[in-house]
């Protein structure tokens, strides 16, 4: 029956209809949403044009890190003595010893000064590589500086085994062992009861890998607060040396000497002389391996999301339009027009909000995929090396970043409609929206403050540009300011669409319970 | 099932059947504050004739609108449109078109794009709503911004978007606003033949004139209920009472003449009285018999205007009593 029931299908549809036509009907507001695209746009590209990167050396040219298995940027520096063994086998030793030295600022000038220390990511241990090219897919099981046994393998991989350290009194075991593509590692304190730390499965290893000794110890950090708010950085030279004994080698490894490949160690301005080489010793069993350097992914360095710093300027403008599209019909008395078409309250201010949703979201989708294809390649061009990122990454970050302007629209909507003033509801969506991301990466606050604001507030959605993860085996200044959100992309994008919900449905309840 | 599109006229014949062409408005009240908006309000609208809805500013008209249309919720009572409560009807505008505030606008749309998002709403197209546009004869205009529009246009677009969904029902508060004489008399003939078509068309005004020609039946409201509900032609005769307004050169004559048959007499004026309990005519053969000379027997017949004023006295002047009392 045409008169319907109060669940007549069609009535929200239809509503959705009316509102787009509402929507591209006001010149100023299709105006408005292409002016937010186009600030993200120029802003971008002017950045990304602006922006130059020198590395010195003879052609000025940066290097391009190595990649990993997984496609991302990786270090690959530590000092490696192996030997090839072809087809399953183990490799087995004792760590009797682990120490390091970090070096700390000079008192004569040039006169280097050691403090004896272990930084907590140094590792030494056993690792079975796909060659020695940097990059090429790897499984380790290792002693860390500060963070016990670890099993780690194609550079992002990090599992725990048992905590602790080497001394002589306390020496540790380790065994890692290969079976067709499988690699387990393996612990011990006395070479007979083994616990194992981790598997792996390298599906790019081949039937002859490379098996030996390792060790690496990345560059110590310290992060001090500049005088006027930011942080200052300073990575120090570090190393380690761990002296091996009861090395065992099962299967068919080829016979001859332990190979030594210093892997990836920078040479000085003669591109001859190693730059803080590490090194290997052998007597009568026992061998002493020092290394610099580190296994993991690079974390620091330009990314794509680098070029869209204009989403939060443009953010404004999506907060004004979105405003003004509910606030205007208050001003006017038009609401109640509009209630009077669809007298299901919720369904009007829903229709409102899916239609300025599609409408961010796809004016947002077509700015971010302009900014970051065409400022991403301006970079590239101004010398800058990109961290590379997956697909999958890329596009979460350009396909997240329209969805996170659709929810700042809908919760700038919901503000509107539960405030029912413009000026009052475009202050308070930029209050909770854009304030607190330039307050946490303005480098204003103490950093633990700056993560509880881009945890709690609406500003978490910024999270969803992040495109490089933090990783807890890789020591870096781990910072919003340096892009590194306290939540996950799509849990700081979770914790905005909450709070448009929550306005939305705020609304709706007033919506329903007052007369209009 | 579904109607079709831009088919409002097969739809009403349907909608006809099923719903009844009538507004029930039954004991509502309501109250803003120590304000008491409305105070048992209690009316019923039949469809094939305008219906008048008449009051003082403040009477509560435009609030029982509001209620009958779902915008205000009342604190007790009820308000139905063909036997339902407006907020339960679907495409409701095709059940009934309402005007309420002729500048809910938003100015930088054009007029003809304010009917095309309200067809929408209702499933029609656009087809429709140049239908309307040339209904109330808005032509170009509509292709311009509303924000440049008079109030007479406006009054017209509000008018267009009421008659949107061609719906049984129609509710239209002050439409008379603002409209220029030519206006006047295209909204009047306009109302006639919705009405004539069988429509129930509720009209509300604080001028009893501007409906004086238009309305066959008046609802009049004060201070929040109805004070009379009648045929216009009965309300009118109940206020002109067989008044004669009689001029004459020899004054006391005519009195006494006219006293002899029971006429109350009242001196209006020099040479002017005013009779009353006699007709015209009676007046007129009494005056002849008794050879009483005279200039001028006309008579009275009282204005809608002055049956309201009548009426409506004593809600002026509680408004303007309180309102003293709230200085």
């Amino acid at each position: 029956m045409r008169a319907g029931g109060p669940s007549a299908p069609g009535g929200f549809g239809r509503m959705t209809r009316a509102e787009w036509t509402k929507f591209r009907t006001v010149r100023g507001w299709v105006a408005g949403m292409a002016a937010a695209a186009l600030v993200t746009v120029l802003l971008g590209l002017m950045s990304a044009a602006g922006s130059h990167t020198s590395c010195g050396g003879p052609d000025d040219t940066c290097p391009v890190p190595p990649v990993g298995p997984g496609g991302e940027a990786v270090d690959d520096h530590f000092f490696f003595a192996h030997r090839p063994m072809t087809g399953d086998g183990s490799l087995t030793a004792r760590v009797t010893s682990m120490t390091g030295k970090v070096r700390v600022p000079d008192r004569v000038p040039g006169a280097r000064r050691l403090d004896a220390r272990l930084v907590p990511w140094a590792k030494a241990g056993l690792v079975v590589k796909d060659g020695v090219r940097q990059g090429s897919t790897y499984a380790a099981v290792m002693v860390t500086g500060g963070h016990g046994v670890r099993m780690q393998h194609d550079f992002t991989q990090d599992t725990a085994g048992l905590p602790g350290g080497v001394s002589a009194g306390s020496p540790r075991w380790l065994r890692l062992d290969r079976k067709g593509q499988e690699i387990t590692g393996y612990e011990s304190a006395d070479g007979r009861r083994w616990t194992e730390v981790g598997r792996a499965r390298l599906p790019g290893l081949p039937d002859t890998a490379e098996i030996g000794l390792f060790a690496a110890s990345p560059g110590d950090l310290t992060v001090t607060r500049a005088d006027f708010g930011g942080s200052i950085e300073q990575v120090r030279f570090s190393e380690t040396t761990a002296v091996f004994d009861r090395v065992e080698l099962s299967g068919r490894v080829a016979a001859g000497a332990w190979r030594r490949d210093d892997i990836g160690v920078t040479t000085e301005a003669d591109g001859v002389t190693p730059h803080h080489p590490g090194g290997f010793q052998e007597s009568g069993g026992t061998y002493t391996v020092t290394g610099v350097g580190d296994i993991g992914p690079v974390v620091d360095g330009p990314r794509p999301e680098n070029t869209l710093t204009g989403v939060v300027i443009a953010l404004i403008v999506v907060i004004v339009v979105a405003v003004v599209f509910v606030t205007a019909e208050y001003r006017r008395g038009l609401v109640r027009v509009t209630l009077l078409a669809s007298p299901r309250r919720g369904h009007a201010l829903a229709a409102k909000a899916v239609v300025i949703a599609a409408v961010t979201f796809a004016a947002g989708l077509a700015a971010t995929a302009a900014t970051v294809s065409l400022g991403t390649g301006l970079l590239r061009g101004n010398g800058a090396v990109l961290l590379p990122v997956s697909g999958e990454a890329q596009v979460r970050l350009i396909g997240g970043v329209a969805l996170m302007m659709a929810a700042t629209a809908v919760l700038a909507l919901g503000l509107g409609a539960l405030l029912r003033r413009g000026p009052a509801a475009i202050t308070a969506g930029i209050a909770v929206v854009v304030v607190p991301h330039l307050l946490a990466t303005a480098s204003f606050l103490p950093d633990e403050a700056a993560r509880w604001l881009l945890r709690l507030t609406p500003a978490a959605g910024f999270a969803i540009q992040q495109s490089i993860p933090e990783y807890p085996q890789v020591l870096a200044n781990y910072v919003p300011s340096a892009g590194f959100y306290p939540l996950a992309p799509w849990a700081g994008l979770a914790v905005l669409c909450g709070y448009a919900g929550l306005v939305l449905v705020l609304a709706v309840i007033r919506l329903n319970r007052r007369d209009a | 099932m579904a109607p079709p599109r831009d088919a409002p006229a097969a739809d009403r014949a349907l909608a006809c059947d099923v719903m009844e062409t009538t507004i029930e408005v039954a004991g509502l009240r309501k109250r803003y504050g120590p304000t008491l908006a409305l105070d048992g309000m209690t009316f019923t609208v039949t469809p094939g004739r305008v219906t008048g809805f008449v009051g003082p500013n403040g009477a509560g008209k435009s609030t029982t609108m509001r209620v009958v249309l779902g915008l205000d919720a009342a604190d007790e009572g009820a308000a139905l449109v063909g036997g339902r409560p407006y907020r339960s009807l679907r495409d409701p505008l095709r059940h009934v078109g309402a005007l309420l505030d002729a500048g809910a606008l938003q100015p930088s749309r054009t007029g003809r794009n304010h009917l095309l998002w309200l067809a929408h709403s209702q499933g029609l197209g656009v087809r429709r709503v140049d239908e309307v546009i040339d209904l109330v004869g808005l032509g170009p205009a509509a292709r311009r911004r509303a924000g440049g529009y008079s109030l007479g246009m406006r009054q017209r677009l509000g008018i267009a978007a009421a008659l949107l969904g061609d719906p049984p029902i129609l509710m239209l508060d002050e439409p008379f606003n603002g409209l220029d004489p030519e206006g006047m008399v295209w909204i009047r003939r306009l109302l006639g033949s919705l009405a004539a078509e069988g429509r129930a068309v509720l009209v509300s005004s604080h001028l009893m004139s501007e409906l004086e020609d238009t309305a066959g039946h008046v609802v009049v409201v004060g201070r929040g209920r109805v004070v009379a509900d009648a045929a216009v032609a009965d309300l009118i005769a109940a206020a002109s009472r067989d008044r004669v307004t009689l001029r004459t050169s020899d004054r006391a004559a005519a009195m006494t003449v006219l006293a002899g048959v029971g006429a109350a007499v009242t001196v209006s004026d020099r040479d002017t009285v005013t009779v009353s309990g006699v007709p015209a005519e009676r007046v007129v053969g009494l005056l002849n018999a008794g050879g009483v000379p005279f200039s001028e027997v006309a008579a009275h017949r009282a204005t809608l205007e002055e049956a309201y004023m009548e009426l409506t006295r004593d809600a002026v002047e509680f408004r303007a009593a309180s309102g003293g009392a709230a200085r």
